[in-house]
């Protein structure tokens, strides 16, 4: 099912007399294809689980439309939208079985929709199978272990065969063991069933990993909306490039002088025909290449070692964290009593952003 | 014993202390006095041991009257109002505007005066040289003749005091169950909503079952509260109660001890056990109840 959300914005009322109203989300547009895994993220309060509230129409929309493929359901109240939430505290009722919480959807349905006992259990067992929960349909939510838990309340969104998928924080509170587990689970399920999923979280790892697209919100405005590596390598504002990516991405004060990307008194990158300005030099981790010609020159804090590559740690009076961590290859045989370290950098992970506006700017290397 | 749990002995010492003397030995005294026939406070002697003061007073009209009472005022008020309580606490919460207001009026009762409340409840009922009473009024209204509610007929008389518990116990109730209801996370309503849930059974499967903790502590208070009903009666009717036929059990008891029946501590103590008994008995069923409801899970 194609999920189109058009113009769409939600106002929240502002409190007391005064003060404007809280734009929680501004003018989305969001095209969401038939069986994809959509990743809305973005930091909190920037409105992603205000635009899943939209979609599963817990809110209504100040402005805008959303489609389920042809239907506008703009106005439809939430139970004749045909979607499947799943919350992110899961929200099972405690006093039911698993079962009896899989079940109680199907036993809501009226009319021609509705179901014999058999046909209800076979449905729920059919389900509890695809999410592996069918050893535990008898216990009560209390007492199963978060993983379990979310499995039900996936179930329980599924069983009602939804046209979309919602989830809210699916892994938020989970541990970190098992929201890795747990994430490729929702993937497995999610291709599984073919059916169109778009969950919100705030880590961008969780989004990364998982999503066939994400969408990176700020303060109700959507920022970017592309496949994660697209918008790993091609950030469009320095917020997304800060957002997305661990370690995060450095960012220096640079300046373009004469076609040339100084960092302090450093021309670290000579550029084509860039027009002079005072940028954000973004560079990812992965981006430094330790050279004792390098231009850019950092004193070293330290270098830890994690077999597989080494991160080193240095500060620069131009940059605008305390430090900075480059990741470079265990191959590179690095002091760890240096002083300093010079890096050259690999342009593809460079990118500059304009000083004020942070907006992205390009720019192309000069050969040789 | 450990050095630890020395110490919380001490410090739970006053506490243990003061039940003791006030609680428990009065306990032990009252089950004694009766088995004890004829006793005398003032001598401290008494006439024999055994079950007669428990023939007596079961053989007494007036317990008897007292006892059947008490169980119509049990059985009638403590359902009524926690059922009415539920309702008013569910419209309630489910309104907006003036919320605090009405949660405001409906909670007035409980911190009025009993002996007040009983006053405006014979300005409403009773029947005098010059008015019939407000109640009457509107029955007449319906055509029909009026009725004396404070020295009438048995049934009439019952109502009254059926009607005034309610409202007493009620504020408590609403109190209780608005805070209940509040505590349901909103999440579970949402998912039903979503689930196309209709309200009715989002009331008895969600709602009810989560809130049913609490409703098994009103039930359970109700029903100790009722079989403890005296000042109620004494507030609408007077302390002369036998004469109304509106005494309670705890009423009795204290006849028998001070009133125009009294100094017959044995015959008070008898009636006290039995009193007793029933309470235990019905509270004892009632978590019995509870806990087959909740077998295997908590309603948490």
């Amino acid at each position: 099912m194609n999920v189109t959300l058009q113009n769409l914005t939600k106002r929240f009322p502002a409190r007391g007399k005064k003060g404007e109203d809280v734009v929680a989300v501004n003018a989305a547009n969001i095209e969401i294809k038939d069986g994809e895994l959509l990743g809305l993220l973005g930091p909190s309060g920037c409105g992603k689980s205000t635009v899943l509230n939209l979609i599963c129409g817990l809110l209504a929309p100040s402005e805008g439309q959303i489609l389920f493929g042809e239907d506008d359901v703009t106005e439809l109240p939430p139970e004749r939208r045909g979607i499947g939430l799943v919350f992110q505290n899961y929200a099972l009722y405690p006093h039911l079985t698993v079962l009896q919480n899989i079940l109680f959807p199907l036993e809501n349905l009226k009319g021609e929709a509705k179901l014999t006992k058999e046909e209800m259990r076979e449905r729920a067992t059919r389900i509890a199978a695809l999410v592996q929960i069918d050893g535990l349909m008898d216990r009560r939510p209390s007492e199963l272990s978060g993983g379990q838990q979310q499995r039900v309340a996936i179930a329980r969104a599924l069983v009602k065969m939804p046209r979309v998928l919602l989830l809210d924080e699916p892994l938020s509170n989970l541990d970190a063991r098992l929201r890795l587990q747990t994430r490729e689970e929702i993937r497995r399920i999610q291709q599984e069933t073919g059916i169109t999923t778009i969950f919100v979280t705030h880590d961008q790892e969780e989004a990364m990993s998982i999503s066939d697209r994400i969408v990176v919100m700020k303060s109700g405005v959507i920022q970017q909306i592309g496949q994660p590596q697209a918008i790993y390598d091609d950030p469009c504002n320095l917020f997304v490039a800060k957002f997305l990516g661990t370690p995060p991405i450095n960012v220096f004060r640079g300046e373009v002088r004469e076609n040339c990307l100084y960092i302090g008194e450093a021309a670290v990158l000579h550029l084509k025909d860039t027009p002079d300005r005072a940028v954000y030099v973004g560079i990812r981790p992965e981006g430094f290449v330790p050279d004792e010609a390098g231009a850019l020159v950092c004193r070293q804090k330290g270098v830890e070692i994690m077999g597989r590559d080494v991160s080193v740690v240095a500060t620069h009076e131009a940059l605008e964290a305390p430090a900075l961590r480059a990741i470079v290859s265990s191959d590179q045989k690095l002091s760890r009593k240096a002083e300093a370290v010079a890096f050259s950098l690999k342009p593809h992970k460079v990118f500059l952003f304009d000083r004020e506006s942070e907006e992205r700017v390009p720019f192309a290397v000069k050969e040789g | 014993m450990k050095r630890s749990e020395w110490k919380a002995w001490l410090y739970l010492l006053p506490a243990l202390l003061f039940l003791a003397v006030f609680m428990l030995y009065p306990l032990v005294d009252v089950l004694i006095y009766s088995f004890e026939e004829s006793y005398n406070s003032a001598s401290q002697s008494y006439t024999g041991i055994g079950f007669y003061n428990y023939s007596y007073i079961l053989r007494d009209p007036y317990f008897l009257q007292a006892l059947k009472n008490t169980l119509i005022l049990v059985f009638v008020t403590v359902p009524v109002s926690t059922a009415l309580a539920l309702l008013l606490s569910v419209a309630l919460s489910s309104i907006k505007p003036l919320r605090r207001l009405f949660q405001t009026v409906y909670f007035l009762p409980y911190v009025t005066n009993t002996l007040a409340v009983g006053m405006v409840f014979m300005i409403l009922f009773q029947k005098t040289p010059y008015t019939n009473g407000l109640v009457n009024l509107i029955i007449g209204l319906f055509g029909m003749s009026p009725v004396d509610f404070i020295d009438g007929p048995y049934a009439a008389k019952m109502l009254v005091l059926c009607i005034y518990t309610v409202w007493v116990v009620m504020p408590f109730k609403v109190l209780v169950l608005t805070g209940a209801l509040a505590s349901v996370r909103e999440d579970y309503y949402s998912a039903a909503r979503i689930d196309g849930t209709s309200r009715f059974r989002i009331f008895r499967k969600i709602t009810l079952p989560m809130i049913s903790p609490m409703l098994f502590y009103l039930v359970i208070t109700g029903f100790i509260g009722a079989f403890k009903a005296y000042s109620d009666a004494v507030a609408i009717f007077g302390t002369d109660l036998n004469a109304a036929e509106m005494n309670t059990i705890v009423g009795y008891i204290y006849d028998r001890l001070y009133g125009d029946g009294g100094g017959y501590p044995s015959y008070a103590s008898a009636a006290a056990i039995v009193l007793f008994l029933i309470v235990l008995t019905i509270t004892a069923i009632n978590l019995l109840i509870r806990r087959r409801k909740l077998q295997g899970g908590d309603a948490q």
